[in-house]
């Protein structure tokens, strides 16, 4: 346990992760790392899908056609989510460091984007599961 | 501990983090609306199942959706790793881990900036399809 002892003064440790408190700003900061890390990975399977155009159509309309199977979709709308997510809290984040008083509103700030991020994705996930139920 | 690592490597790096701070808002400013409207024409303008050889062979007949998705491949991928390394530098303790963890990253992004690049840029439709 000797390595979170820098960290047990500013919060307690959770696993892998340091807990600041628990508060908005903490929670926020986690999700981005997580919804970042599944988005680069799926960036990497989708250039290796892409790079199958050079294979010919065969392949390539095989292999993209497992992404419009009913549970495959659903899975996009959770990379939808994470997509929105990592965005708006990016813009949360640059807002933060660019205006001065941005670290003063952090909290509202957090709030609005928990707003934008259910406008923007609520009807993408409509649009994207409409085919699952034709 | 980790404090104290972090600030002998901005000292050993010169600007190298100041920069990398800076490309990752700018980058991402850039990547929120490119990536936003990729993920509108083809999930939510174009029905899932007309993507296809087709229909990329039609999308990738002039040049501009191809320079669209080079830069795309390019700010994502790099934003994506620089996020990864940023992330490693905070979890793994270890300075040999990170090491190879960056090292990793770099052949991914070499390899993956290759790949991408070269069917964005050579694909050519065979015919009849």
């Amino acid at each position: 346990m000797g390595r979170w002892n820098v960290s047990v003064d500013r919060g307690r440790a959770w696993g892998w992760a340091v807990i600041y408190r628990g508060q908005t700003g903490q929670w926020a900061q986690l999700l981005h790392r997580i919804t970042g890390l599944g988005v680069v990975l799926f960036l990497l399977l989708h250039i290796l899908d892409t790079a199958l155009l050079g294979f010919g159509p065969g392949i390539y309309d095989t292999v993209v056609a497992w992404y419009h199977l009913p549970w495959v979709l659903v899975i996009e709308v959770f990379l939808a989510a994470a997509v929105i997510y990592h965005a708006i809290n990016g813009i949360r984040v640059t807002i933060i460091d660019f205006w001065d008083k941005g670290s003063l509103h952090q909290e509202a700030i957090f709030w609005i984007g928990v707003v934008v991020f259910f406008v923007l994705l609520l009807p993408t996930a409509y649009f994207m599961l409409v085919p699952v139920f034709r | 501990m980790i404090y104290e690592a972090s600030a002998r490597s901005r000292a050993r790096n010169g600007n190298f983090e100041l920069w990398s701070w800076l490309f990752m808002r700018v980058s991402g400013i850039i990547l929120l609306l490119m990536v936003l409207l990729h993920f509108a024409i083809m999930h939510v303008t174009t029905p899932p199942e007309d993507v296809n050889y087709a229909w990329v062979a039609g999308r990738y007949a002039t040049s501009g959706w191809r320079i669209y998705d080079i830069v795309v491949l390019f700010l994502g991928l790099i934003h994506g790793l620089n996020g990864v390394r940023v992330v490693s530098d905070d979890l793994i303790h270890s300075r040999g881990w990170r090491v190879v963890v960056v090292a990793v990253l770099y052949v991914v992004a070499f390899l993956f900036l290759v790949i991408g690049a070269q069917v964005i840029l050579s694909f050519q439709p065979v015919a009849g399809s």
